[in-house]
């Protein structure tokens, strides 16, 4: 696995999230996902950010000169909790309906909507959880989907 | 009693009278104008230059000859965008600049409001930090807080743009406090045990090489740089931009490496089995192809922005700090140690006599550059500061000037602005008004800020200005010979080309004329003899010049270019 991990506190500031991308993208790296939300922490937000192990050292370095960044730490993997979630509305008709829903269910989704030819379930587990239940929805036929960023912290700092 | 009620635009102006600040360059509009009507009673010495590009590298100029904080101010839109360049040209170089904009008021952000442009988002990733301000009260903090940025750690630009409400926004003065900012927290002093590493290594080496760069003349630490090279006899290579940090003439100055640079600077780092690298970032015109760049040598790399170390060359020992500290502590550890590189010496002096720098003037041949470099610095005091263009002539400036001081030498390096050196002239000159302040400047650069000679007329700032008229983009030229089988595409300049002499004396500077040999001294002196009016040369020198040496882009450092003969084996 040649992903890596950065957890990003940052300030909440206007700019801040335009600031980080736009680092990222001029100076080519590649990144994988990218989330941004509130800490804890009043003005504080956290940035989870994976990246590729051959520019992990240059993102962090070249992230850390922004004057909005305050710190950042590369989550060792062994340690980490990471999840990520999933929205996804998928086509259902008489004959599929109990098998589509009994699938979601044995994946551990939770159904948030169902209408009389759609369905829409939810899913958060690891990226993998996700593209598996993709998989399997995907002979019912998907109607729309979407994926938030992955979130991840460590267990044991 | 009620305290007293000021403009935001007063804010400003009390805020850099606050911070010190006598001089600063720029040209009005429409949303920065509240802030132009307390500067009329102001101290605070306001240049108003030609174009706002040309503001921008005014203030970069009385950066890099003073070493301090450069101030250049426009209007919102078009004064904005116009700033871009001299923005990214000082985030190149490193240059301490603020810069202050204005805004359409906040209410019409975002409407595309007439003269709106988003500068906080077009500036981002051409300043150190910027600030968009709400409130009028956060001006003096944050005035302050840009100071302290540009100015410390690595320097660089930050810009405050200021919505034109905001301006006229009533508020108290709350004198600005250092704030601890959680992000910013720049590295000064290097980890003791790494600085003892390297003093290790040195001790260890047969042929260390100092490669040193503006990081030195950043930290003002000119003086350790020399205590450290002269006490252990280490041979220095200056880059394009730390030319002047270690004195040219001095038998261990190597002078500038790399694409253009000598052949005894670029060989030396080939040959070195250490490379001490302090206050350089292995740019690519120093290193050409990385790969082949000091494959003998370690590399001890010790710089103030942690992100250059091991950027392009992974070093055996990283210092993270400012130069000044690295050095001194460097020269602690090596306290005692008598070195032995007279071998390394031996070597470098016989590089130095088999390829010295050279250069062809016949005797009714058109003009060299060179050699009339060669000739007007007899006549040039020791510590004029001399400001260059981008292309040949700069090259060759570099190369055939002795810089002695630093902050003698201003030139865009990494940005290679072409148009940088009359402005820049401007600005060092409006620092220092009684030095010696050359512009030396290729035709092709001095047709793009030209008008800036007017500033320099108005505002009584005498420069002395060289235009080096080859009629052509002179290094477009030599790539186009070289590597374009000589099709000169859109290089030539002489079809459409001014009356330089005329232009001068149209913009109420004096303007005189070089085309032969004898007339170079003659002429010089004339200038020189001016000092109360900008003063300006036509010197007419010879299109077909090529610079040598020369590394081709992207080629390996063992492989120089040193004369036409080589050139004509590739």
């Amino acid at each position: 696995m040649n992903e890596r991990i950065l957890s990003v506190l940052v300030e909440d500031k206007p700019g801040v999230l335009a600031r980080v991308s736009s680092t990222i993208s001029r100076r080519g790296f590649n990144i994988n996902s990218l989330s941004v939300g509130p800490t804890n922490i009043d003005g504080r937000s956290k940035m989870t950010i994976v990246t590729e192990l051959d520019t992990v050292e240059q993102v962090k370095k070249q992230l850390n000169k922004l004057v909005n960044v305050i710190k950042i730490v590369e989550l060792d993997p062994d340690m980490t909790i990471e999840t990520e979630v999933l929205l996804i509305k998928v086509s259902i008709n008489k004959d599929t309906q109990t098998l589509v829903i009994e699938k979601a269910q044995l994946s551990n989704a939770r159904s948030v909507d169902v209408g009389q030819d759609f369905a829409v379930f939810e899913l958060t587990g690891s990226s993998k959880d996700l593209d598996k239940f993709e998989k399997l929805m995907k002979p019912f036929g998907i109607i729309e989907m979407v994926r938030g960023g992955r979130i991840a912290l460590q267990t044991n700092q | 009693m009620s305290k007293e009620l000021l403009s935001g635009a007063e804010l400003v102006v009390r805020t850099l009278e606050y911070l010190k600040i006598s001089t600063i360059f720029g040209v009005p509009g429409g949303a920065i104008l509240p802030a132009y009507d307390p500067l009329y009673d102001s101290p605070v010495r306001h240049v108003l230059a030609r174009h706002e590009q040309g503001a921008g590298h005014m203030a970069e100029g009385y950066a890099q000859a003073t070493g301090e904080l450069g101030v250049v101010i426009a209007t919102s839109g078009p004064g904005a965008t116009n700033l871009v360049t001299p923005l990214a040209n000082a985030l190149m170089d490193s240059t301490p600049l603020l810069a202050i904009t204005g805004q359409v008021a906040s209410t019409a952000i975002g409407n595309d409001a007439f003269q709106e442009a988003y500068t906080v988002g077009l500036t981002m990733a051409a300043t150190k930090h910027n600030y968009l301000i709400t409130d009028a009260s956060e001006i003096p903090q944050i005035i302050q807080e840009a100071k302290y940025i540009a100015t410390t750690g690595r320097p660089g630009p930050v810009l405050v743009d200021i919505p034109k409400d905001i301006l006229n926004q009533k508020v108290e003065w709350i004198e600005p406090t250092h704030k601890d900012l959680p992000g910013y927290k720049p590295t000064l002093e290097p980890n003791p045990k790494m600085v003892q590493q390297a003093a290790n290594l040195i001790k260890q080496s047969k042929k260390p090489l100092l490669y040193v760069g503006g990081g030195i003349i950043h930290s003002k630490s000119n003086n350790e740089l020399f205590e450290l090279a002269t006490k252990h006899n280490i041979p220095v290579v200056t880059t394009l931009m730390g030319r002047g940090a270690f004195p040219d003439g001095h038998e261990l100055c190597l002078e500038m490496p790399g694409m253009h640079g000598n052949y005894t600077a670029t060989t030396a780092i080939q040959k070195s089995d250490l490379l001490i690298a302090i206050g350089v970032r292995f740019d690519d015109r120093v290193t050409a192809n990385p790969d082949f760049f000091a494959q003998n040598a370690k590399v001890i790399h010790a710089d103030i922005d942690p992100a250059e170390i091991g950027k392009v060359r992974e070093p055996q020992v990283p210092i993270v700090g400012d130069a000044k500290s690295v050095l001194s502590g460097l020269i602690e550890n090596l306290n005692g140690f008598n070195s032995d590189f007279s071998d390394w010496l031996e070597e470098i002096k016989t590089m130095q006599n088999k390829h010295p720098l050279s250069y062809n003037q016949e005797d009714s041949g058109p003009l060299k550059v060179p050699f009339v470099l060669q000739e007007i610095q007899k006549l040039t005091e020791d510590n004029a500061i001399v400001v260059s263009g981008v292309g040949q002539h700069q090259m060759w400036i570099s190369q055939h000037w002795n810089f002695i001081e630093p902050n003698t030498w201003l030139n865009s390096g990494g940005l290679g602005t072409m148009g940088y050196a009359l402005p820049a002239a401007i600005g060092a000159q409006a620092a220092y008004p009684d030095k010696q302040v050359l512009a030396l400047d290729g035709d092709g650069c001095f047709q793009m800020t030209c008008q800036e000679l007017i500033t320099a007329s108005t505002e009584n700032i005498p420069i002395k200005i060289v235009v080096f008229n080859n009629g052509n983009h002179g290094m477009v030229r030599q790539w186009q010979k070289i590597f374009y089988k000589s099709r000169f595409s859109a290089s030539e300049l002489t079809h459409h080309t001014p009356d330089y002499v005329k232009l001068a004396e149209s913009m109420g500077a004096v303007g005189l004329r070089i085309t032969e040999k004898d007339e170079v001294i003659p002429t010089f002196e004339k200038m020189l003899s001016i000092n109360d009016k900008p003063v300006l040369i036509d010197c007419v020198v010879d299109p077909d010049d090529l610079v040598f040496p020369m590394v081709p882009a992207g080629g390996s450092n063992d492989e120089i270019i040193l004369n036409n003969e080589d050139l004509k084996k590739l």
